[in-house]
């Protein structure tokens, strides 16, 4: 069972505490009847799925709530680093 | 007869007989012994049938590695346990065992019929044979293969044991309770901070129980333990799993020791246990050999005769020869002759035998013959003699035997170092994986570590032979009756990859999990591929180590505790009542309330003509509400819904839909503007967690910006539905602060105020279609208010209604339930809900993807009514739609059935559809193909009674 660090308690908490977010950086477009339908396609469905270092999203759903970003390496599944939400990609 | 109880020696106590029962007969054994160690003593040879083959097995090892000996123990009714390994059973008064797959009994077995057609079993065989003619595989071929292969019966009975379950935290766990693992518990233990030994067996000592020269350390060692208050010693428990972040899973085992009637509490226990350091300490298990005969019961591991010498008593066999290509074969052989177990021979493949061990084989009087292989082994029931050659292939020579040891090599244990991700390297001189790099907080002790001499040898994939593999009966995997000609076959038919041929052979796929079969297979493989071990790979070790039961790991999670269930504060008031209940989601919901002698039909006939024609009584506390507040709170819903919200004024209420941002509808709900900067927003029962955590997510990930916040008052607000044309009537004496008359309180209007002097939101709504009211209420005054209805209703023949009702009244309108009607993939147009749009939004979540292609598309399936010709007909739902009912098989499927009620209110049956262009085929036939007969159904508009909604505006 994963550990992760919330920033926002600032403690590594059990990952029954969390849920998982997707993939993280994801902006949504600011208007989208601007963007065809590839764009939005990508925008929807189209996710990087990398082999190592992947920015994603969490939230303490049992805890404070908040959404946050971290850095896991999905062969290892160690986390590299969490940051508040908001703030510059790690 | 060849095992025997030896006149001394052994951790047993001998003051402490006990009587057991195997396969109906009694024996007699001793505190300390295990099932397996008191029926060599009693001269059992024989203690299983093989799975595909039915062959005669004995017992191959004293640990969870053993293939063969699987028994079920009988511990009462519902105690039943199957597959369990006899070295593991530790024996108490009055312990009933019974062996397994074998009709009518162990010795006389008629299954072994498989044995004599192997040839048509070969592995893979289901893929070659009994395929004809096609229908038979299902109805005679599977199942008469399935009652022949097999390991034990699954329990019919409840089990009425109850298993506990525990967190621990500690600086140090150290798994496996032998020398080595002592050794690190005294040093961690010594270095302060909490440390937790777990070990499998009865009593701690692994690898030392067996050799009487370590047993005052051992028992001192032990004892330094026990003084030391951070630490403790957990025996009789396997770690089964090892997770992420140095996370372990173990179960204890409480009382499968003790007799029944002094067992009490928990059977097992759970331990989740998150460790600073784990340090394993698994040992290492000992390899069989391959060659033709390996399987003849008496034909056992050296380091299993050993541990039945010296460790339990029993010696297994009067005149014993011993196979080896490893030096511990002889050091257990001089061992056992030391405790007067007679050696007739040591056979070595290898031509040179370090010295020393030669000298005292010669002076034990043991012969020797290096350079040697068994070539065969003759005996069915039990060993009698064995065959060996020079180098394999020379010429035979007969040895007299009751007993052949083999001492094929050790194997590592690194299950939980690999569960843990850490990486293996191949070791020569071991013949085997160790551990090399982990990922966690985890370091190898002891021979699971390589760190052990058990001696030198060499490692062969079978023992040479003038025979090809496909003529020998050599066993790489006892318990799925896996032969090495069976690999060598999957790499003659193209299997490279070693998870195809494990999977095509099902070598270590039993529930050892391979411990005595993988490199054994490995290697196998790599001869017959031609390529070395390291290349061809090894297959992954996963959780549990050993089996474990389903009572384990459920712990306390099952009847009235498997989910949460929750209830509304009118619950008990309903169960009062005689309602019948449903679930939803985790809910508990009265579904209706039968009367004397009324059926479901009956009673649903009852209340929803007593709604239509007076006035009924809901309770809706289970929808979900979320208070949005803030300034931005309407720019905020505007957001996240398909409708306007801006112009709604404080007072009125609005029917929202919610879409994904892929344009599907995903929930609806009611909204009240309570003022200009606070909604009352409702959800669907089931949807309230979703739509608060997608609104979370769009609130603090993409407009952080927005002035407002949320909070989920789904349980804070109990919610009373009162409907009927008398609602107003019923309520009204109750209220005060608010003026009901129809001018002053319209539909689709929200109203602050008292009602039986407690505060009240009060809606005026209806998912009914009558004139209707919501009565939300802080939930602790819930049931009070609702009771104080019931009674204003009395005169007026006020009638509870429950979900099913609700459900038929509402389809009687044509409103939609989400997650019935609807299935993520329907989108507002499709429902017939394009008014919902606010056309001049800009943007809302999922107004992007409402045009794309396929949304725009024709074709599109659309929501529509359905009757049926015959009015007494209720279509099933899901049942599915075609246009032409005589078109041939496979039929092209245009729609299904998503809700189907009879209605007493038109006397007839209703339904609602999805079928595609639903909406151009008003007024057509339809068909539903049910088994044996299809129904006539005609499209009609999904709003079945007072279309106009006049009966709303009273």
């Amino acid at each position: 069972m994963l550990l992760i660090h919330c920033p926002y308690c600032d403690e590594d908490r059990a990952e029954v505490e969390f849920v998982y977010g997707g993939e993280a950086h994801i902006a949504r477009p600011p208007d989208p009847s601007a963007l065809g339908d590839a764009e939005w396609e990508a925008y929807l469905y189209l996710r990087a799925n990398p082999r190592g270092r992947h920015h994603e999203r969490w939230r303490h759903t049992h805890g404070c709530g908040r959404f946050f970003n971290a850095v896991r390496d999905t062969v290892t599944d160690r986390f590299e680093t969490t940051y508040k939400a908001g703030e510059a990609r790690a | 007869m060849s095992g025997y109880r030896l006149p001394a020696g052994g951790r047993i106590d001998r003051n402490a007989p006990i009587r057991f029962r195997f396969d109906g007969k009694d024996y007699r054994g001793f505190a300390g012994d295990t099932l397996a160690s008191a029926l060599v003593a009693s001269g059992v040879t024989v203690f299983g049938r093989s799975f595909k083959y039915h062959r005669p097995r004995g017992l191959l090892a004293t640990g969870v590695e053993e293939p063969n000996a699987l028994v079920t123990i009988d511990r009462g009714p519902g105690r039943v346990t199957p597959n369990l390994r006899a070295p593991s059973v530790a024996l108490h008064e009055g312990l009933t065992a019974a062996s397994q797959n074998r009709y009518p009994s162990l010795r006389l077995d008629l299954g072994a019929v498989n044995d004599k057609l192997g040839a048509f079993f070969p592995a893979g065989f289901y893929n070659k044979t009994f395929m004809w003619p096609r229908s038979a595989w299902e109805k005679v071929y599977e199942p008469a293969i399935r009652r022949m292969a097999g390991l034990g019966e699954s329990p019919v009975t409840r089990d009425p044991d109850h298993y506990a379950a525990t967190y621990a935290h500690c600086e140090t766990l150290v798994i496996g309770g032998g020398p080595a693992g002592i050794a690190a518990a005294l040093e961690a233990g010594g270095r302060g901070g909490r440390v937790i030994l777990i070990d499998e067996q009865e009593e701690p000592g692994g690898g030392a129980l067996a050799d009487p020269a370590q047993w005052a350390w051992l028992e001192e060692s032990l004892a330094r333990l026990a003084a030391l208050a951070n630490v403790r010693v957990l025996t009789r428990t396997t770690a089964f799993g090892f997770y992420h972040r140095n996370f372990v899973g173990a179960v204890e085992r409480l009382t499968d020791h003790l007799p029944p009637a002094g067992a009490s509490g928990a059977r097992e226990k759970l331990w989740r246990i998150r460790a600073g350091e784990v340090v394993l300490a698994q040992g290492a298990i000992e390899r069989p050999l391959v060659f033709d005969g390996n399987d003849v019961p008496g034909v056992m591991l050296a380091s299993a005769a050993r541990t039945l010498a010296l460790r339990y008593g029993v010696a297994v066999g009067r005149r014993v020869v011993v196979m080896a290509v490893h030096d511990s074969g002889w050091r257990d052989a001089l061992a056992l002759a030391a405790a007067v177990v007679t050696i007739a021979a040591i056979v070595d493949l290898r031509d040179a035998v370090d010295s020393r061990l030669l000298s005292a084989a010669e002076a034990a009087g043991i012969a020797c013959r290096t350079g040697h292989a068994v070539t065969g082994v003759r005996g069915r029931l039990a060993v009698s003699g064995v065959e060996i050659a020079p180098g394999g292939t020379g010429a035979a020579e007969r040895i007299a035997c009751d007993a052949l040891l083999i001492a094929g090599g050790w194997t590592p244990s690194v299950h939980l170092w690999s569960h843990a991700r850490g990486t293996l390297r191949w070791d020569d001189a071991w013949g085997a994986y160790l551990p090399d790099a982990a990922i966690e907080q985890v370091r190898c002790v002891g021979a699971c570590g390589g760190d052990w001499d058990f001696g030198g040898g060499v490692a062969v994939p079978a023992l040479p032979s003038a025979k090809p593999a496909h003529r020998q009966k050599a066993f790489v995997d006892y318990q799925n009756d896996v032969k090495s000609g069976d690999i060598e076959l999957a790499v003659r038919e193209g299997y490279r990859s070693i998870e195809h041929i494990k999977r095509y052979t099902t070598n270590g796929m039993a529930t050892d999990q391979g411990k005595t079969s993988n490199l054994n297979g490995l290697r196998i493989a790599s001869e017959a591929l031609a390529r070395p071990v390291t290349q061809v790979g090894l297959t992954t070790f996963r959780p549990p180590y050993t089996p474990q039961t389903f009572g384990a790991l459920m712990g306390h999670h099952k009847d009235a505790l498997f989910q949460p269930v929750r209830k509304t504060a009118i619950d008990g008031w309903a169960m009062e009542h005689g309602a019948v209940f449903e679930n939803v989601a985790q809910w508990r919901r009265a579904r209706y309330f039968p009367q004397a002698g009324e059926d479901m039909h009956a009673a649903v006939a009852r209340e929803c003509r007593a709604v239509r024609e007076s006035v009924g009584m809901f309770d809706a506390s289970t929808l979900g509400k979320i208070e949005v507040v803030g300034p931005d709170a309407a720019e905020f819903l505007n957001r996240m819904y398909t409708n306007p919200w801006k112009s709604l004024l404080p007072g009125r209420c609005r029917y929202g839909l919610m879409l994904r941002e892929d344009g599907f509808i995903t929930d609806d709900g009611v909204a009240g503007r309570m003022a200009d900067d606070r909604f009352h927003v409702t959800t669907t029962t089931g949807g309230a967690a979703r739509v608060l955590a997608m609104m979370e997510d769009y609130l603090q990930t993409e407009w952080p910006g927005l002035n407002v916040w949320l909070t989920s008052t789904t349980e804070h607000w109990a919610v009373i539905a009162v409907q009927g044309p008398r609602a107003r009537d019923v309520i009204a004496p109750l209220v005060e602060g608010i003026d009901l008359s129809p001018d002053a309180f319209p539909h689709m209007a929200v109203r602050e105020g008292r009602i039986c002097g407690v505060p009240t939101r009060l809606f005026r709504v209806s998912f009914t279609g009558e004139l209707g009211f919501e009565v939300n209420v802080p939930a602790g005054h819930a049931r009070a208010v609702w009771e104080a209805i019931d009674v204003a209703g009395q005169q007026f023949g006020i009638t509870p209604y429950g979900t099913e009702t609700m459900h038929v009244l509402r389809a009687e309108k044509g409103f939609i339930i989400v997650g019935q009607d609807t299935d993520g993939t329907v989108t507002p147009d499709d429902a017939g809900m394009d008014w919902a749009i606010g056309k001049k939004k800009r943007d809302f979540v999922g107004k992007r993807s409402l045009a794309r292609p396929d949304m725009v598309v024709g074709g599109r399936k659309q929501f529509v009514g359905l009757l049926t010709d015959d009015p007494a007909e209720v279509l099933e739902e899901g049942a599915q739609i075609v246009a032409d009912p005589a078109q041939p098989m496979p039929m092209t499927m245009i729609g299904h059935v998503t809700s189907s009620y009879w209605s007493a209110t038109l006397g007839r049956s209703i339904a609602l559809a999805l079928v595609r262009d639903g909406r151009a085929l008003m007024g057509e036939a339809l068909y539903v193909p049910m088994p044996g007969r299809t129904i006539r159904a005609t499209v009609c508009p999904t709003v079945f009674y007072d279309a106009e909604g006049s009966r709303l505006n009273d």
